[in-house]
């Protein structure tokens, strides 16, 4: 940093500094004004009544329900089951486009994109479309004879699944396949030419190396997935209640604000939580890192 | 990246016939709206026996769902027309303090983005509720508004590390003052990524469902709210038509912002 002598000289860089912060208030305010103060008032509304007098009578209703210890339940359900299928066809997409040609890739990532850019609710009505009783995959495998009775793959935990894999998987890969494409050529080649296998250059070059994109992609997966709303309330079929759910049943259709803050605070507390779970693994991940190197 | 393992023909193949069935499932449910939207049958049906275009008559000959098409159009409007000026000069602002302070601005500016939408619905169905403003527009707006900013942010902080600060120096050392320096220096140097950034700042308000369905209401219910409605109610095939119209709109979107970055 540079030392300013002269005193006017810096109380100009002072008021210039100053001068650039205001810029962003007008930003600031309505993040707060609109953001912040919305979380704010759910905290103030989880202790308040109906009637608006001072209660922890909320938490006492909440925590003892049993429906609330099945929604956290099947929140964490539906986000560990995302996460292990994005794992489980993100990974083999991304090598397969990290070491396709730049054409091919380009084009191929841009048609992976273009869900991404539908809006959920198109996706969530064309699988229903697809899943429905008398949907498209049912009339294909009982007109085929694979199955006599159509699947229940709509209305169920299935289809939500299904659905939020589908939001999930475009986000899951791109720090997958960027982390991948930055791989140096030379060290799959190098391992190739000491004689490893490609199975073994996958699982002991490609894999630990890509294993910060991965890591990135999974946190994403489980801080999106955590407060999924759309998916479950359409492809679930009021049979899929996770916290989410939940919170819009307490407040529409039992008016119970207080209630429903209270659910809201679990799901606040919840990320929080799994935020800083990844955090200290990824803390962790570095110094194993470091001793590797050391050792 | 594998052209070290030519001869791992089987592993190739099993790879990209991998790779092309979980490519069918991404593009599938998109894909598969369009034939429907121009069937003329009540019922599912695919391939459809006839064609119509009896879903976009009665998309466009809804009074319905033209006011819902009309409050989203005007909100997309309205967002990033906010969320776009707010988001310039605070990447300014980031962009000049640089250090610890850019790095707190930021992080505000992304908890709207990090928090789930449905607590950002109930806590602003809360607070506008207090105010009796549920229902109203500008509800709608200072929620999708702050949606808008860390979207358009994105896009304006790469453009303004690339933008050369000494120009603003040599105008400001001739007497301009900051809005003038602003207005015709930056603004003009920016304008693809603006566009861009006004682009996706409207789409995100466009695309926006959570935050619509807790607190727009009546009149002002955007499309998104809409269709969440009747496509938990029952299968509507005019939905179809609205994904088929509402994807063709977002990819040529899409195309205009990624060929103009290009060129």
């Amino acid at each position: 940093m540079t030392v300013i002598a002269d005193p006017a000289l810096a109380a100009d860089a002072r008021r210039e500094r100053r001068f650039f912060l205001s810029l962003s208030l007008p930003a600031l305010f309505i993040v707060g004004l609109a953001a912040i103060l919305p979380i704010l008032w759910i905290i103030r509304q989880s202790f308040l009544t109906t009637g608006g007098e001072y209660t922890v009578g909320n938490y006492e209703k909440v925590l003892s329900s049993g429906l609330t210890w099945s929604a956290l339940v099947t929140t964490l359900e539906l986000s560990l089951g995302t996460l292990a299928i994005c794992i489980l066809l993100g990974t083999p997409l991304a090598l397969a486009l990290a070491s396709a040609r730049p054409k091919v890739a380009n084009l191929l990532m841009a048609f992976v994109m273009l869900p991404l850019w539908t809006s959920i609710l198109v996706r969530t009505y064309g699988w229903l479309v697809l899943l429905r009783r008398d949907g498209l995959i049912n009339a294909a495998l009982t007109g085929s004879g694979l199955t006599a009775e159509p699947l229940p793959l709509a209305y169920n935990f299935t289809g939500t699944l299904i659905g939020m894999v589908h939001y999930m998987l475009p986000l899951f890969l791109l720090p997958v396949y960027a982390a991948m494409r930055d791989i140096d050529a030379n060290l799959i080649r190098a391992s190739a030419s000491m004689g490893a296998t490609l199975g073994q250059a996958i699982r002991m070059v490609i894999l630990p190396l890509s294993a910060g994109g991965i890591f990135s992609g999974s946190m994403m997966v489980f801080i999106y997935t955590i407060g999924f709303f759309i998916t479950p309330a359409v492809l679930g079929g009021g049979k899929v209640n996770p916290l989410s759910i939940r919170i819009e049943r307490t407040l529409s259709t039992f008016q119970d604000w207080g209630s429903a803050s209270v659910l809201g605070i679990l799901l606040l507390v919840l990320m929080a939580l799994i935020g800083m779970m990844f955090l200290a693994a990824r803390r962790l991940m570095a110094r194993n890192n470091v001793d590797a190197t050391d050792a | 990246m594998l052209e070290a393992y030519p001869d791992n023909r089987l592993a190739r193949i099993l790879l990209w016939s991998f790779c092309a069935l979980v490519m069918i499932f991404l593009m599938l449910p998109t894909l598969v709206v369009v034939p429907l939207s121009f069937s003329a049958s009540n019922l599912l049906e695919f391939p459809p026996h006839a064609y119509s275009l009896r879903w976009y008559e009665t998309f466009f000959g809804s009074a319905t769902w033209m006011a819902a098409l009309r409050t989203s159009l005007i909100l997309g409007t309205l967002t990033a027309t906010v969320a776009v000026p707010l988001g310039l000069l605070a990447c300014i602002s980031m962009n000049r303090l640089g250090g610890k302070a850019a790095l707190t601005i930021q992080g505000v500016l992304l908890t709207p983005s990090i928090v789930p939408g449905i607590l950002l619905a109930i806590g602003l169905f809360f607070v506008l509720a207090a105010q009796r403003l549920v229902g109203t527009l500008f509800g709608v707006l200072v929620g999708h508004v702050v949606l808008a900013i860390p979207v358009a942010c994105i896009v304006l902080l790469p453009a303004l590390i690339r933008f050369d600060w000494n120009q603003v120096q040599a105008a400001r050392s001739l007497g301009a003052n900051w809005a003038k320096a602003i207005g015709g220096i930056i603004v003009p140097q920016l304008r693809i990524s603006l566009l861009s950034a006004t682009l996706m700042a409207f789409l995100t308000s466009l695309d926006e469902s959570v935050i619509s369905i807790f607190v727009a209401s009546g009149q002002n219910s955007t499309l998104p709210k809409l269709m969440f409605l009747s496509l938990r109610d029952q299968i509507d095939p005019t939905i179809a038509a609205i994904s088929t119209l509402w994807t063709v709109i977002v990819v040529v979107a899409v195309l205009i912002v990624t060929l103009r970055q290009k060129s």
